[in-house]
């Protein structure tokens, strides 16, 4: 048995399940429903995410393999069966979702008002699949998750999504399925040659070099995808607009985690070869990926579509982190990602309040609102300052940690990728003027309000969290320290013991 | 002789003539309701007579019991008595009463097309394929023209006809060039003949083509799927739902015997043959349902593309490949099932509607079934939890294995263009704003689309018992 004393982490998984069982039971007046699903979901999600403190609580740092494991038969003869389990590594996204997902709730109360319980529904079966997904140690399980996500997201976009949800919702789906059936031919290739789909056993499998190239362009097609990688990012953007507030949350918040966590867990210990052949050319899609998607995120007129391109630009310094094969690169672009995941998240919400009064996300639309909304000022400034990454935010330490990374590997590497930080600091500081300062013109504004305790209940524990990360980055580093580590050092004695067989060839 | 092996057909035969004379004698009545009821239950029998009967060769080797055929038998028998329980209101419907679908000779005409079917899967002979075909075929042919006074259903039923009857001469002609060349047409011996390289020659090569080009045929798979649109949308509904699960088994299951067992050893020969006609099969009806506005009709398609993909396991000519398509059949036969169950609930006022428009905002009129069809149609488009990506799980593997990476690839590109029709079909009933709600259901429509989305959506849970089944079905043709 595991240090919790009981299946903990299956719990998480499926309890979200539970809420929608009792959500779907429900009948009566559709305005008694909607009361009924909205309080379901965020009870249900509450407790999923308290659950979830035993995990931060008894989660032991100095271990690097998997700890609150679960075995179950499921296909024994055929090598598949359902593993749980967590790592350094995706322990903090297992948190991350639980405790984003009652935010996301808390925040579509008020601004989604027809199909209710179906709405409460999909959230919660997204939840199930992003905590599935971060806890499973099978490959055919993982899978399974990963592209679960896609029904419930599908959905979420389609139905209560914008204008042009519907082309958004399509290609969200179709872009993302493309690559995953990709990922699927790989999971199968790596299943026959080794004979089972334990994440852990695939781990100390290794491959053939000639294998590992096509598994990893394999692999590669499904991640980059789901990261986004340039130049396979165009559906974000379209994705990000059209969805609902809480939709974009999480899509940004722990949707685009998966992808970079597919390298981590995938890529990365199981294709040491491929992975160091295929770095310079990540690092040049990551460079694009940084400076041309900052540039046209200076363009926007939308502001969620400036965020979106913010992500991409963002997750491109992530990718660096990740293939610079060091401590310093790996663990920034954890702290990156769960940074991202809440500074971004954040950003969207702060988006939605004031399209929940006055109906636009157009830039010029706005203007002044410093002074109409003093505490919403205050909140956005600390996300903007984050995701710009301020000293005492929680945007600095990974990206200085990425930087310290990439320099080990190249000047110029660092170079290019430190010029995100600075473009960064213009979009969102422009955006930031732009829509809070300035003289209050706009008619429809005058009369705008402050944060309710809802949103105040809802901004809060982000701005804890971002002003934690950027003060005491080390309570969260330590959770993975020891998992990176012990992936350095295994990808280093890969990568030692290939060269060692070459040179017995030659 | 050894009777005791076709006890199950025999049983089901003087079944389905009991029916047929009762209802004769009935006066006051059509009869539909009570020869469908005793279908059923015979239907029923027939498959418990199937699980417990004997195993072994009968009639100097024309048919054979085995683990696979009894495997095929039992899924054919239900997909049978699943498509005489849809047809249960269908065809009573006071709006169809000018097609005159109510008479009893409907279920009785599935009995025999089921019996045709079972002699196909348990045949060991190539004269008893033909005759198993044969069986099945004519049986259909009179139910695709069911609805005798409208064009739309005779039309469907000439048209069946004629290209079945080719189809018919094709794989005839294929056995008697097979047979004039090894010299028998048993099963056993042709395996024993090909084992030896000496004997091949081109004529039977061509033999060969011809009998693959007559399965293709009866499969519906690319380029001999012509009829498959037209006959789907043009028969009665009813009929439709029963071509697209029963008939679909029972082609497959003895495409793979046929092509592992007497033609094994041949597969240097075959194998490029189907891998082309999966190939082609899955990307021509990705494409070509995209564009259907009938819901049947992109179902004819995309019942080719899942053809498609039950090829690439008997292409792959292995033990892997024939329990991914005893697996693919299984799941397939309940989601087309439930997904026919549902289009023949889409009834406003008494009329059937066939449009996918039709569908539009099902959401929100009527949740439960558009909560199925969406867990039918993600199923369809292979994405997981549901049992569809098991299916396509279990088939890939045996590409793998092969190293067919050509088709490999191809299925899996065509898998997510076809992702697009399905995943339409859910942006017409969730994204799209809501018309009249339809009639309410009978009983027995929800009946079967309710166990077939909870198979569906389940069968994740326990996939092992299927899975260990289709595994021992599938080791007895490679003895």
């Amino acid at each position: 048995m595991n240090q919790a004393g009981f299946p903990l982490l299956s719990m998480l998984t499926f309890l979200p399940l539970v809420g929608v069982a009792i959500i779907a039971t429900t009948g009566g007046e559709e305005r008694v429903v909607a009361s009924n699903a909205r309080w379901t979901a965020l009870w249900t999600s509450l407790l999923t995410a308290i659950l979830s403190l035993v995990l931060w609580a008894k989660f032991d740092m100095s271990v690097s393999g998997f700890q609150f494991t679960e075995t179950a038969e499921w296909l024994p003869e055929w090598g598949i069966s359902y593993r749980m389990g967590v790592d350094g590594i995706s322990v903090l996204f297992v948190l991350l979702s639980t405790i984003l997902t009652p935010i996301c709730i808390l925040a579509s109360w008020e601004s989604i008002q027809s199909r209710v319980r179906e709405f409460m529904i999909a959230f919660l079966v997204l939840e199930t699949m992003m905590v599935g997904m971060f806890c499973s140690l099978d490959f055919v399980l993982f899978y399974m998750f990963f592209e679960g996500v896609l029904i419930p997201m599908y959905l979420i976009i389609g139905i209560w999504g914008g204008p042009r949800r519907v082309y958004a919702a399509f290609k969200f789906f179709l872009y993302t399925l493309a690559g995953s059936l990709l990922m699927l031919l790989a999971l199968l290739a790596m299943w026959h040659a080794a004979g089972t789909t334990d994440i852990v056993a695939l781990m100390g499998h290794s491959f053939s070099r000639n294998m590992q190239t096509w598994l990893f362009l394999a692999l590669f097609a499904s991640f980059a995808v789901k990261v986004p990688m340039w130049p396979f990012h165009t559906w974000l953007p379209d994705a990000h607009v059209e969805a609902p507030t809480a939709g974009s949350v999480i899509l940004a918040g722990v949707l685009l985690k998966m992808g970079a966590y597919g390298f981590l867990r995938f890529s990365l210990p199981m294709l040491p070869d491929a992975s160091q052949y295929f770095a310079p050319f990540i690092f040049t899609l990551s460079v694009v990926a940084v400076i041309y998607t900052s540039l046209v995120a200076l363009a926007q007129t939308d502001m969620k579509k400036l965020i979106a391109y913010s992500s991409v630009a963002h997750m491109g310094v992530v990718t660096i982190g990740i293939f610079t094969f060091n401590a310093q690169g790996i663990s920034g672009a954890l702290f990156q990602m769960l940074s991202h995941g809440v500074v971004s998240g954040a950003l969207f919400l702060c988006v939605g309040v004031v399209y929940d009064r006055i109906h636009t996300r157009e830039i010029a639309r706005y203007g002044g609102l410093a002074d109409r909304m003093p505490a919403y000022a205050l909140a956005f400034m600390l996300f903007t300052m984050a995701s710009v990454g301020l000293p005492g935010t929680a945007g600095f330490a990974g990206e200085v940690l990425v930087l310290v990374g990439s320099f080990k590997v190249s000047l110029w590497l660092a170079v290019l990728g430190g010029m995100g930080m600075i473009l960064g600091a213009a979009y969102m500081l422009y955006l930031y003027r732009r829509v809070m300062f300035g003289k209050l013109e706009k008619l429809d504004l005058k009369g705008i309000l402050d944060l309710s305790p809802r949103e105040i209940a809802i901004f809060a524990p982000l701005v804890v969290l971002t002003i934690w990360m950027g003060v005491y980055p080390s309570s969260f580093t330590g959770f993975f320290e020891a998992s990176v580590g012990h992936m350095v050092e295994h990808h280093q004695a890969a990568l030692a013991a290939a060269v060692k067989l070459a040179g017995v060839v030659r | 002789m050894n009777w005791m092996i076709a006890i199950p057909e025999i049983v089901l035969a003087c079944c389905g003539m009991a029916i047929l004379i009762l209802c004769v004698f009935r006066k006051h009545d059509d009869g539909f309701q009570l020869a469908s009821m005793l279908s059923v239950a015979s239907l029923g029998i027939t498959a418990m007579l199937v699980l417990s009967g004997t195993m072994g060769l009968g009639f100097h080797g024309m048919v054979v019991a085995d683990r696979f055929s009894g495997f095929c038998r039992v899924v054919i028998l239900i997909a049978s008595a699943l498509a005489v329980l849809l047809s249960l209101d269908h065809n009573q419907q006071p709006a169809n009463a000018s097609q005159k679908l109510a008479r009893f000779e409907f279920p009785v005409l599935i009995l025999f097309a089921t019996i045709g079917m079972m002699i196909m899967v348990s045949a060991s002979n190539l004269m008893t394929v033909y005759m198993g075909v044969e069986l099945q075929s004519l049986s259909i042919y009179v139910l695709a023209a069911f609805a005798r006074d409208t064009e739309r259903s005779s039309e469907a039923g000439l048209k069946y006809f004629v290209l079945g009857a080719l189809a018919s001469g094709l794989l005839l002609y294929g056995i008697s060039l097979v047979y004039g060349f090894a010299g028998t047409t048993s099963f056993g011996e042709l395996a024993k003949s090909f084992a030896n390289p000496a004997s091949l020659s081109p004529g039977l090569i061509v033999g060969v083509v011809f009998v693959v080009a007559g399965l293709a045929f009866k499969s519906a798979a690319v380029p001999f799927h012509m009829w498959t649109p037209d006959v789907y949308e043009g028969a009665p509904t009813s009929v439709t739902a029963f071509m697209a699960t029963a008939p679909k088994v029972a082609a497959l299951a003895l495409f793979s015997r046929v092509m592992v067992g007497p033609f094994g050893h041949l597969i240097a020969s075959w194998q490029q043959l189907l891998v082309l006609i999966s190939i082609a099969s899955m990307l021509l009806s990705a494409f070509a349902a995209i564009g259907q506005s009938n819901i049947k009709r992109m179902l004819a398609y995309s019942s080719i593309g899942h053809v498609g993909y039950l090829l690439i396991g008997i292409a792959a000519g292995t033990e892997v490949g024939i329990r991914g398509v005893l697996i693919y059949l299984v799941t397939y036969v309940f989601m087309s099932a439930g997904i026919f169950a549902c289009v023949l609930a889409m009834r406003r006022k008494g009329r059937s509607l066939e449009r996918i428009s039709d569908l539009a905002g099902l959401g929100r009129t009527d949740p439960a079934l558009a909560l199925a069809l969406i867990i039918f149609l993600f199923s369809l488009a292979g994405i997981p939890p549901f049992s569809g990506f098991w299916a396509k799980y279990f088939i890939f593997i045996a590409a793998v294995e092969q190293g067919l990476w050509a088709l490999a690839v191809l299925g899996m590109a065509s898998s997510a263009v076809a992702a697009f029709y399905y995943i339409r079909i859910i942006k017409v009933m969730y994204f799209d704003p809501a018309e009249a709600a339809f009639d309410t259901r009978p009983m027995s429509l929800s009946v079967v689309a309710g166990a077939s989305a909870i198979f569906t959506t389940f069968f994740f849970i326990f996939p092992a018992p299927l899975v260990s089944a289709a595994q021992a079905a599938a080791k007895v043709l490679f003895l």
